[in-house]
């Protein structure tokens, strides 16, 4: 009975033990990421960076009018969302913070979810945030996103009844079929995962994994999946952000 | 590994849970169909990685098979180390065996969370096709 509660209440990941997917990849796949003229990704940040500098909207401003040059301005910033944002009183994501400059500073239409132009944005901004260790900062606004993410993370749901947690913290390592299970942490986001044969934000992945336990997943940009993903961040301090990471 | 050991202590604990098979709570007797199952038929569905889903967690005698998962026991030797009955609980509902248990409830519709809609109210395998797994699992017997 003793080994049972210990299956059951197998918990955290302890600090030292924990692994980006990086780490678990093969070899080659390891060195498309490592190498930038063979990573697919950094298309999408090149795309980004000529985006960052186009003058777009009512205003006719380009990011770069505001925030300069993106090595400086966006050294690090990835690493810090989702962030708080005062004014909506919730946690954004890197993706909405980028909606809220395009549509309140520049006066144009939010860029849709997996849209290339915002995937390229978010690609340029996060890659400025490479090797920064994640740093969620939680205080008395933030901890009941928190809490609801982590309640989420270890929820049995779907048709298959796994929670995140089952697969994440209790069989990393291990094979689910031909895939190696990685700890969920999410340093590389945007990814370019080998079998999408594309770019994709954190919230794509998150829907594979729900639609892969047979769960109703949760609308692009929908509060659960910015908790889930504040969670999965927190759970990750200390790690360095890889965008763009390169993934099976 | 922590992780292995952990998955054998929990496996073993139910097999001594069940020592004489005829335990009225560690079996399903009866089958749900009334009539016995296609060995051949269950054992399509067994390595059917969108019906049985098995081979996600599971190896087994299935040589022509690549990418099995290797997150619980080989089910070669299955149909020796348990009765028919046992099997079929196992299939239709191993949280009954384990609470902790990943293996899903295949034939299961209640006390689940957020369900796609696809899903909603249905087991991931009817009763016909419990009886065929069933059937071709007590085939398993090296
Ligand atoms: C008219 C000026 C203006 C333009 C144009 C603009 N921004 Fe901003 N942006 C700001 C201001 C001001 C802030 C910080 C204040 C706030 O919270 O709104 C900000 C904040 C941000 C942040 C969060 C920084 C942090 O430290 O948390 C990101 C990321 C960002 N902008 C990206 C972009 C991108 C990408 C574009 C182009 C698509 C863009 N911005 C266009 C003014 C602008
Ligand atoms: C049945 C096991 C399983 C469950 C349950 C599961 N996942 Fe996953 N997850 C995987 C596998 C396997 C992969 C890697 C897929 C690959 O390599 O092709 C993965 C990948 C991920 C990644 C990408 C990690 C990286 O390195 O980029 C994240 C993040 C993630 N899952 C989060 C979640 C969350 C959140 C949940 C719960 C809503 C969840 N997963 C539920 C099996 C699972
Ligand atoms: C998500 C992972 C998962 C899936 C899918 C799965 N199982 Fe299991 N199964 C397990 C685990 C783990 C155990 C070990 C006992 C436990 O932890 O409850 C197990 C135990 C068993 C056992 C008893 C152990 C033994 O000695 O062989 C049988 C039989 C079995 N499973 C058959 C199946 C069949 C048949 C299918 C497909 C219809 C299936 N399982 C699908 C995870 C899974």
């Amino acid at each position: 009975m003793v080994a049972l509660a210990g299956a059951s209440f197998a918990g955290e990941i302890p600090q030292a033990e924990r692994r980006s997917g990086y780490e678990l990849m093969s070899r080659e796949t390891r060195a498309m990421q490592d190498d930038d003229t063979a990573n697919p990704g950094m298309l999408a940040v090149l795309e980004g960076s000529a985006l960052w500098a186009r003058k777009t909207g009512a205003g006719g401003r380009a990011c770069a009018d505001c925030h300069g040059d993106a090595r400086a301005s966006m050294k690090g910033v990835a690493a810090r969302y989702p962030a708080y944002d005062a004014t909506l009183k919730r946690p954004v994501n890197l993706e909405q913070r980028i909606n809220l400059c395009r549509t309140e500073r520049q006066q144009s239409p939010a860029l849709a979810y997996e849209s290339r132009e915002l995937l390229a944005l978010t690609a340029y901004v996060a890659r400025q945030a490479r090797g920064v260790p994640i740093d969620i900062p939680v205080d008395a606004r933030t901890q009941p996103f928190l809490d609801r993410g982590r309640a989420a993370f270890y929820r049995r749901q779907g048709q298959l009844n796994l929670a995140c947690s089952q697969c994440h913290d209790d069989n990393w390592g291990r094979r689910l079929a031909g895939n190696t299970i990685p700890q969920a942490h999410p340093t590389g986001y945007p990814v370019y995962r080998l079998e999408w044969q594309s770019l994709g934000s954190l919230q794509r992945r998150l829907r594979n994994c729900l639609v892969g336990i047979r769960a109703e997943p949760y609308e692009y940009g929908a509060p659960e999946m910015v908790e889930l993903e504040l969670f999965l961040m927190w759970r990750a301090r200390g790690m360095a952000i890889e965008t763009p990471g390169v993934r099976p | 590994m922590r992780f292995a050991v952990a998955f054998v202590a929990a496996c073993c604990a139910a097999g001594a849970a069940s020592g004489g098979g005829a335990n009225a709570q560690d079996s399903i007797p009866a089958s749900l169909t009334g009539a016995k199952g296609d060995p051949a038929r269950g054992r399509a569905i067994v390595t059917n990685r969108q019906l049985g889903l098995c081979l996600l967690c599971h190896s087994g005698p299935f040589p022509e098979e690549r990418f099995q998962g290797n997150l619980a026991p080989d089910l070669a030797g299955a149909g020796k180390r348990w009765s028919e009955g046992q099997l079929r609980l196992r299939i239709v509902d191993s949280s009954r065996v384990n609470p902790a248990t990943i293996m899903p409830s295949y034939h299961r519709t209640d006390g689940f969370t957020r369900v796609a809609p696809a899903w909603r109210g249905k087991p991931v395998l009817t009763a016909d096709q419990i009886e065929d797994v069933v059937a071709f699992l007590t085939t398993l017997r090296d």
